[in-house]
């Protein structure tokens, strides 16, 4: 058999100002860090960032550090020495492998930007339990060990319908934490500043949508594995004119690409939906891996995660709150499975991939008979995958691949 | 072409079949894979060919399944071990079925329509429980031969439950029951149980049911037990161990138009 040759994934142009602003952004929090000034917020991923950023906090998502530590595959150094401490390797990778980082004094970011040395010293920490338990055990682990206020938005878990007390009792709850936070900030709160970072984030979020979206086209302009990496201004700089630049930029690459009708996978055959976590440490591999099978993966939970719709700086509080618990991980599964279905119809998808992640139940959406379900309701095979966000010791190669080039034969050989 | 080859590279053994262009079995063979597939591959094909009376020249078709199928430098394509035991099965069973494959370290539960189209698979959570390297793990804690199980577990007249979730835990709980007393074939009849109930959990086995696979193959007591379990006459072809090989062996048939 004739040796292959490696995929060519294809280079996005827009990538070395995405790399720039993400720079920027960790050089500036690092210098905040040494110095002192300005303050500075962990925040958790869809947590009250807005509200933080308004108040002059710089904002450090240690869920981003997680992705780090998994995409450069060094996670499994650190996971074991949060094991060690009696953090099971069982919960959450991200906070494994983030604590299992900061006790060791190490981290890739040191590596990726010279002269940062560790992750920015906290002074406060931010969570919203929207995504899962874990975040208030992680944030609390900080809490302890720096000897920093954490502070907590408690929300509702699988919701379907969205009720007025579900957000009534987080606007509360954010606004309850004004004091405390304009006191550690050392800033009073202001309205307009919010709203307008609200705005930012808004125009931002609008424009990742579109970004998304381009992939309604066929061939798809994007992958998936490249949409997670391209997510890091949605995720660490929304509220910021860079990130809404950054993806004018990325967008517009993008439609070129459609024109030309210039897909992520050549020779694209097949479209799927991702389900859940991305296997961080993977992405290259298994992008190469589906280009080689001529199949697509281009739409996903996990990306359209950072669409927060509601967003409307004339109703800050509530309309931040409300786009913070309609996302997908805080709904039922109804809830669930009908907007996958939505997704199948809107992307034109062929197939269902669930990643089950081992240490993430919260995004992991296969166990509750959800693929058995939707196999029959939309006539669409699935396929479940075993992996982890980032513990690779969950992730078997040999039978993820073969799992998927089977499911791949399996769409070959439909009508 | 003459000659369709199938060459099944699994985690435990290699199997070989030829074909000619009726789909008869020439030849096939069986060998253990080792830790060099390539020669696994070789040594099949090569006993294979022996079985046969006849060496296949370069104009046989070959294509490679199983764990190990990129291993083999003298096929000419490659696909999963999946979709060849569907095709084997469906060749031997042409109805609508679920096919269970237990082989040396993963289960395959396949679900076929009535065209012979997969219309799902899955296949065992992570652990080697309730395949043959389960089988293996507790035979040799308790110093029994492989090939005795099948014996020993007719002989047994109770029904001792043990788990299926963990290879590791299963043999503790065996030091348990040996403790206990238990005689050593009920125990056996118990690990067969495990691997049924494994099967069991991985797939709700509506309609006809095929099973193949190495394990199924040296143990035809333990297709009884699932018959029992599920209620319903268990269908197994002729060389249940190679009908991965031999589904790639049809493949490469139907590539040549045959």
């Amino acid at each position: 058999m004739s040796e292959e040759k490696r995929p060519l994934i294809k280079k996005i142009k827009a990538t070395g100002q995405m790399r720039k602003i993400m720079a920027d952004y960790f050089y500036e929090m690092d210098r905040a860090s040494k110095e002192g000034s300005p303050k500075i917020a962990w925040c958790t991923s869809v947590g009250p960032a807005e509200l933080l950023l308004s108040l002059g906090f710089l904002v450090h998502y240690p869920e981003n550090h997680g992705a780090l530590l998994g995409a450069t595959r060094t996670a499994n150094e650190y996971i074991p020495v949060a094991n060690a401490i009696g953090y099971s390797p069982d919960i959450c990778s991200y906070l494994t492998s983030d604590i299992g980082s900061f006790i060791k004094k190490d981290t890739p970011l040191s590596r990726a930007y010279e002269g940062i040395e560790g992750v920015p010293k906290p002074d406060v920490l931010v969570y919203n339990t929207n995504q899962c338990r874990d975040v208030q055990d992680w944030f609390s682990w900080y809490a302890r060990e720096l000897n920093v206020p954490a502070l907590g938005i408690s929300t509702y878990r699988n919701i379907g319908e969205i009720k007025d007390y579900h957000l009534q009792s987080i606007v509360d709850q954010i606004k309850g934490m004004i004091p405390e936070l304009e006191k550690i900030s050392g800033n009073k709160f202001d309205l307009d500043k919010y709203k307008e970072i609200l705005s930012l984030s808004k125009k931002c979020t609008e424009l990742w949508k579109k970004i998304l979206e381009a992939n309604t086209a066929i061939p798809a302009p994007l992958s998936f594995f490249d949409a997670t990496i391209h997510m890091g201004p949605a995720v660490v700089l929304r509220g910021s004119p860079q990130a809404v630049e950054y993806y004018e930029v990325l967008l517009q690459e993008l439609e070129e690409r459609i024109v030309q009708k210039d897909g992520a996978v050549e020779g694209e055959k097949y479209r799927l939906y991702w389900e859940g976590m991305p296997i961080w440490g993977k992405l290259r591999d298994l992008a190469e891996f589906f280009i080689q099978l001529q199949t697509a993966v281009i739409a996903s939970t996990y990306c359209n995660s950072w669409i927060f719709d509601s967003f409307d700086p004339d109703d800050p509080f509530m309309s931040m709150v409300r786009a913070y618990t309609e996302i997908f991980i805080v709904r039922d599964e109804n809830y669930k499975e009908k907007y996958i279905e939505e997704m199948v119809h809107k992307y034109r998808i062929n197939g269902l991939l669930f990643h089950d992640a081992k240490t993430c139940p919260n995004n992991s959406n296969n166990r509750y008979g959800m693929p058995e379900r939707l196999e029959k309701k939309l006539d669409l095979p699935t396929l479940t995958i075993n992996g982890d966000l980032n513990d690779l010791r969950c992730y078997s190669e040999e039978q993820a691949k073969t799992n998927i080039e089977a499911f791949v034969e399996q769409l070959e050989a439909s009508p | 072409m003459n000659y369709f080859v199938g060459i099944d590279v699994g985690a435990s053994t290699t199997k070989a079949i030829i074909l000619d262009k009726n789909a008869d079995v020439l030849g096939h063979a069986v060998v253990n894979s080792g830790a060099d597939f390539q020669r696994a591959s070789q040594q099949a094909f090569k006993k294979a060919q022996e079985q046969a009376k006849r060496k296949i020249p370069n104009n046989g078709f070959i294509i490679a399944t199983g764990y190990g199928r990129r291993n083999v430098p003298f096929a000419q394509i490659t696909k999963t071990e999946i979709s060849c035991h569907a095709k084997g099965s469906y060749f031997h069973y042409p109805h609508a079925h679920t096919l269970i494959d237990i082989g040396g370290q993963d289960s395959k539960i396949i679900r076929i329509n009535d065209s012979g189209k997969r219309t799902g698979f899955k296949m065992n959570r992570k652990c080697a429980a309730g395949t043959g390297a389960f089988l293996e793990e507790i035979a040799n804690r308790l110093c029994i031969k492989l090939d005795k199980l099948n014996r020993l577990a007719e002989q047994s007249e109770k029904n001792i439950p043990i788990g299926s979730y963990c290879t590791v835990f299963t043999a503790t709980e065996i030091l348990t029951k040996i403790r206990e007393g238990v005689e050593v074939k009920d125990l056996v009849k118990g690990i067969f149980g495990s691997v049924v109930k494994r099967a069991i959990e991985m797939d709700p086995l509506e309609g006809e049911i095929v099973m193949t696979g190495g394990v199924v193959a040296h143990n035809p007591f333990l297709v009884k037990m699932f018959e029992k379990k599920l209620e319903r006459k268990i269908f197994v072809p002729p060389l249940p161990q190679i009908t991965g090989a031999f589904g790639a062996a049809l493949f490469a048939l139907e590539a040549e138009g045959g």
